[in-house]
């Protein structure tokens, strides 16, 4: 009960401020809004006994992630500009794709089957034991292969920005 | 009870929004906001399945779904700021070299 | 000796590659395009007398007596298959001794009169190439080989007759031979069609080769209206190569090409192609008595036709022209009565005399710096004796009077038309007798005036042109010596029995053409004998009023020309007006249909409409798709979604 509530609190919260990232004029109220989402994910993940996720959710994602993004906003000094000058039929595409996806929603929907029961859980689920133990065996290979991803991310962000070649 | 359903339809919701959002916007900025929207919302399914499935890799699979969209905001911020430093706009529009 | 049949054709043609080469990049000298030219004719010659000496000693008689070579499997197509193949039988092999024998005479004769001619080269190369065209006319061994030399004469006739293309004049008389042949052509095609459908069609094994012809004809039960259609289309075609009513049109403005070739094609060898044609044919013509009968009677009314237009033309090319359409109007009455080797015989005796009278005439023509009206000659006999004697030898035989080669021929076909077998001939023999014997007269009355007009009484040509006159070079009499020497005397090859000879080309050619038709004489040998003396007589009658009315009293064609209002007389000078009448009946009506309706409509409305439409269509679609690539990210993400959503559905509804 008090899970319901918590989540469908958490659920409507992402959903405004998504709508906001969206829909927002200035592109630091973008992502002021974003780090909002991010946080009330966060909630959700928690009351899924994700705790790990969460964790790193809200560090990773929310802490240095859209910290970047913030600083290349006021870098690029961008300020606030207007949707409707934002090409043609902006509303109507906005409004249409929606429309779109939730058809396909329903779609997918009509034949698809998530009525299985919940699983039963044990004491560590979520926990940063759980999660090691299966990251560096199971997953090693995927492990290796994004830190050579990050790397090759640095180097590229690296070179990109420089001022000259 | 919150069932996987509930969380789905969350997903679905914010996978959406993130591509209208990619769709709409001219702001290259947001529209990279737009896309790690979209990857949040399909953390929040992994989730949910991994709750439902009662195993941790789910989660496995968001941690490196957020490691991705780490290096991919750092690359594309990278982008953008070449970008400006070009033509002093991101706006993606005016980023077409196309005639006619 | 099988395997040298393909040289006789092909040498030709090696000649013609060679001075084609040398027409295109003017490297051959003069002298090497002569020798090279003259050569292979001469080559070729030489093989065709072994061919037929081999031919001679072989079978019975001339009995099954022939030569096939295959070089290759043409068509296979189903049951349809042709060979590219040459056969030679006696038929063919008098032919190609025509061919070449005469046609060698007339190459050694071009060297001379073509000696000052800019373009010698090319014009070697085209009459080489003719040689090997009509080569494989007579020596193919099925239809469509002979069809296949048919339509290369015809490319030569045209090339030949617009040699002088320059003058629009010429390339025109070039384009009409080609066009009037085309016609023609279109007959013979349909007739081969015709031919080839229903003998499939009577569930016989349907073939095109003239051995196999000839067998399944015998036996499969092919209806005689169908043969008939067969025939007759394929005679429409001989019309057209064989200058016959109504196709002749071409011949006589065909004389615009140089004479030689006025000489080889248009007397001794392509306008032959149609007797070949119907005396190769023969088991199929013998079918049908009606389509005979069409052909004797086409064949007796040009001879009588042409002969009264000759009557009244100027220029001496002209006479000699519509002289070779009344000559073939014989051939055609003999092959149409069932003589068909009487008709070949004619058609020998022809090539000799008519080839030494063209060549004559180009030699007066040659004397007269290129004056071609008799009205501005006269008195050349002194002059120029050597053309004048070898004219006058072969006029002569070209009268038929006795002894020479010309009466053995002519009068060998006018008794057959006299004791026509009624069962092929539909027509009563006499009359066509009468009509030919006419014709005879006339002949020899248009020779005769052209003779005595040319070379008799005073030079009419101006003092300028007088101081001109020369023989012509050695390489030039030669052949006409020759040629009038073979006029005299090429009677001896077949001898009529009524006179006690011997037939010898009669039992030459009995395997290939037997004289199928028996004659139904209708009068007795010695009525016979009286009336080729009765003819004799008249011609030397007509001899005497020619001599009369152009020596003696040169007023008299003036006042014979005034006679019935002067309306005969206007009438044979314009040719019966034929060219004005096909000019408006049919060429202007093509002009205009082509113009306004084929040309503006259909041409540019529909062809060039439809493809510039594809263009069009093309230019649009490309347009509306170049649209997509704006170059616009959101654009294109736009058209990712749009997808994604596009496979997703249909990956749910599966």
């Amino acid at each position: 009960m008090f899970e319901q509530i918590l989540f469908y609190f958490f659920a409507i919260v992402a959903v405004i401020s998504a709508v906001n990232v969206v829909a927002g004029k200035n592109p630091i109220a973008c992502a002021i809004s974003l780090i909002v989402t991010l946080g009330a994910l966060a909630g959700v993940f928690v009351l899924q006994d994700a705790h790990f996720v969460a964790t790193i959710q809200v560090l990773v994602y929310a802490g240095a992630i859209m910290v970047l993004f913030v600083f290349v906003i006021m870098l690029l000094n961008l300020g606030p500009e207007d949707l409707d000058k934002e090409g043609r039929f902006t509303r109507l595409k906005g409004v249409g794709v929606l429309f779109a996806m939730a058809g396909a929603a329903l779609l997918i929907w009509n034949f698809a089957d998530y009525s299985a029961a919940m699983a039963r859980i044990g004491p560590g689920y979520g926990g940063l034991e759980q999660i090691s133990g299966k990251l560096f065996t199971e997953y090693i290979i995927p492990f290796e292969a994004i830190s050579v991803l990050l790397m090759a991310a640095v180097v590229g962000a690296v070179v990109i920005a420089k001022r000259e070649l | 009870m919150v069932s996987t359903s509930h969380l789905l339809i969350l997903s679905a919701v914010l996978f959406s929004l993130g591509i209208a959002g990619v769709v709409i916007r001219r702001n290259a900025i947001v529209v990279m906001m737009c896309i790690e929207l979209m990857l949040n919302a399909v953390n929040v399914s992994f989730v949910a399945f991994a709750r439902q499935m009662g195993g941790v890799d789910g989660h496995l699979i968001v941690f490196f779904v957020m490691a991705v969209a780490a290096a991919e905001a750092g690359v594309g911020l990278a982008l953008v700021i070449a970008l400006f430093r070009h033509k002093a706009t991101v706006n993606l529009d005016e980023v077409n070299l196309m005639k006619g | 000796m099988e395997k040298y049949l393909w040289a006789i054709p092909l040498l030709p043609l090696l000649g013609a590659g060679i001075n084609g080469f040398g027409a295109l990049t003017g490297a051959l000298s003069r002298r090497a395009v002569y020798i090279i030219g003259c050569t292979v004719v001469a080559l070729s010659f030489i093989l065709a007398c072994l061919v037929n000496w081999e031919l001679a000693h072989m079978g019975g008689h001339g009995e099954a007596a022939r030569m096939v070579s295959v070089w290759f499997t043409w068509i296979s197509a189903g049951s349809f298959g042709v060979d590219a193949a040459l056969l030679v039988d006696p038929l063919s092999g008098v032919m190609i001794l025509v061919i070449t024998g005469v046609g060698f005479l007339i190459h050694l004769y071009s060297t001379g009169y073509m000696a000052h001619d800019p373009s010698y080269a090319r014009y070697f190369a085209f009459i080489n190439l003719f040689t090997f065209a009509m080569l494989l006319l007579v020596m193919g061994e099925n239809l469509l080989v002979m069809f296949m030399g048919w339509e290369g004469v015809g490319l030569c006739s045209y090339l030949l007759i617009g040699f002088w293309f320059t003058d629009t004049e010429k390339a025109y008389a070039g384009k009409k031979a080609f066009i009037v042949n085309r016609v023609g052509d279109f007959g013979f095609l349909l007739g081969l069609f015709v031919l080839y459908w229903t003998l499939a069609h009577s569930g016989a094994e349907a073939t095109l080769s003239f051995t196999g012809l000839a067998e399944l004809v015998e036996t499969s039960p092919v209806s005689e209206a169908a043969i008939t259609a067969v025939c007759l289309l394929l005679f429409v075609g001989a019309t057209g190569k064989s200058a016959q009513i109504p196709l002749y049109v071409w011949l006589p403005d065909a004389m615009a090409g140089p004479t030689p070739v006025s000489a080889l094609i248009h007397a001794a060898t392509m306008v032959t192609a149609g007797v070949y044609m119907v005396a190769r044919l023969n088991f199929l013509y013998v079918l049908s008595p009606v389509a005979m009968t069409v052909v004797a009677c086409v064949g007796a009314a040009t001879a009588l036709y042409a002969a009264t237009i000759g009557l009244t033309q100027y220029d001496i090319k002209k006479v000699l022209a519509y002289s070779t359409v009344s000559q073939l109007g014989y051939m055609f009455l003999a092959v149409g009565l069932g003589a068909f080797s009487a008709g070949m015989f004619h058609l020998v005796t022809h090539a000799f005399f008519k080839a030494c009278l063209f060549l004559g005439s180009g030699s007066v023509i040659h004397a007269m710096s290129g004056e071609q009206d008799i009205r501005k000659m006269g008195g050349l006999r002194h002059k120029i004796p050597y053309t004048y004697w070898t004219f006058l030898i072969a006029t002569v035989a070209i009268a038929g009077v006795f002894g020479t080669s010309g009466f053995m021929s002519k009068d060998e076909i006018l008794a057959f038309a006299l004791a026509a077998n009624p069962e092929y001939t539909l027509v009563p023999g006499w009359l066509l007798y009468g009509i030919g014997a006419v014709g005879a007269l006339l002949t020899t009355f248009y020779m005769f005036r052209l003779v005595f007009l040319t070379f008799f009484g005073q030079f009419r040509g101006g003092e300028a042109l007088e101081h001109h006159v020369h023989e012509s070079p050695w390489s030039m009499v030669v052949p006409l010596v020759v040629l009038a020497a073979l006029s005299l005397v090429g009677g001896l090859l077949n001898v009529p029995e009524i006179l006690h000879g011997g037939e010898r080309l009669h039992h030459w050619l009995s395997g290939v053409v037997p004289q199928t038709v028996a004659k139904v004489p209708i009068v007795g040998h010695g009525a016979e004998l009286g009336l080729m003396a009765l003819l004799q007589l008249l011609i030397f009658g007509t001899i005497a009023l020619a001599y009369t009315m152009y020596i003696k009293r040169p007023d008299l064609p003036a006042m014979v020309a005034g006679w019935l209002g002067g309306v005969p007389y206007k009438a044979s000078y314009n040719k019966y007006y034929v060219d004005e009448i096909y000019d408006r009946a049919i060429v202007r009506p093509i002009h205009s249909i082509s113009k306004v309706f084929l040309w503006s409509n259909v041409d540019v409305k529909i062809i060039d409409g439809s493809v510039n439409g594809v263009a069009r269509l093309l230019r649009l679609l490309s347009e509306g798709f170049g649209r997509l690539q704006t170059g616009r990210i959101s654009a294109y993400a736009f058209s990712i979604l749009v997808g994604m959503i596009a496979i997703l559905a249909y990956v749910a509804v599966k």
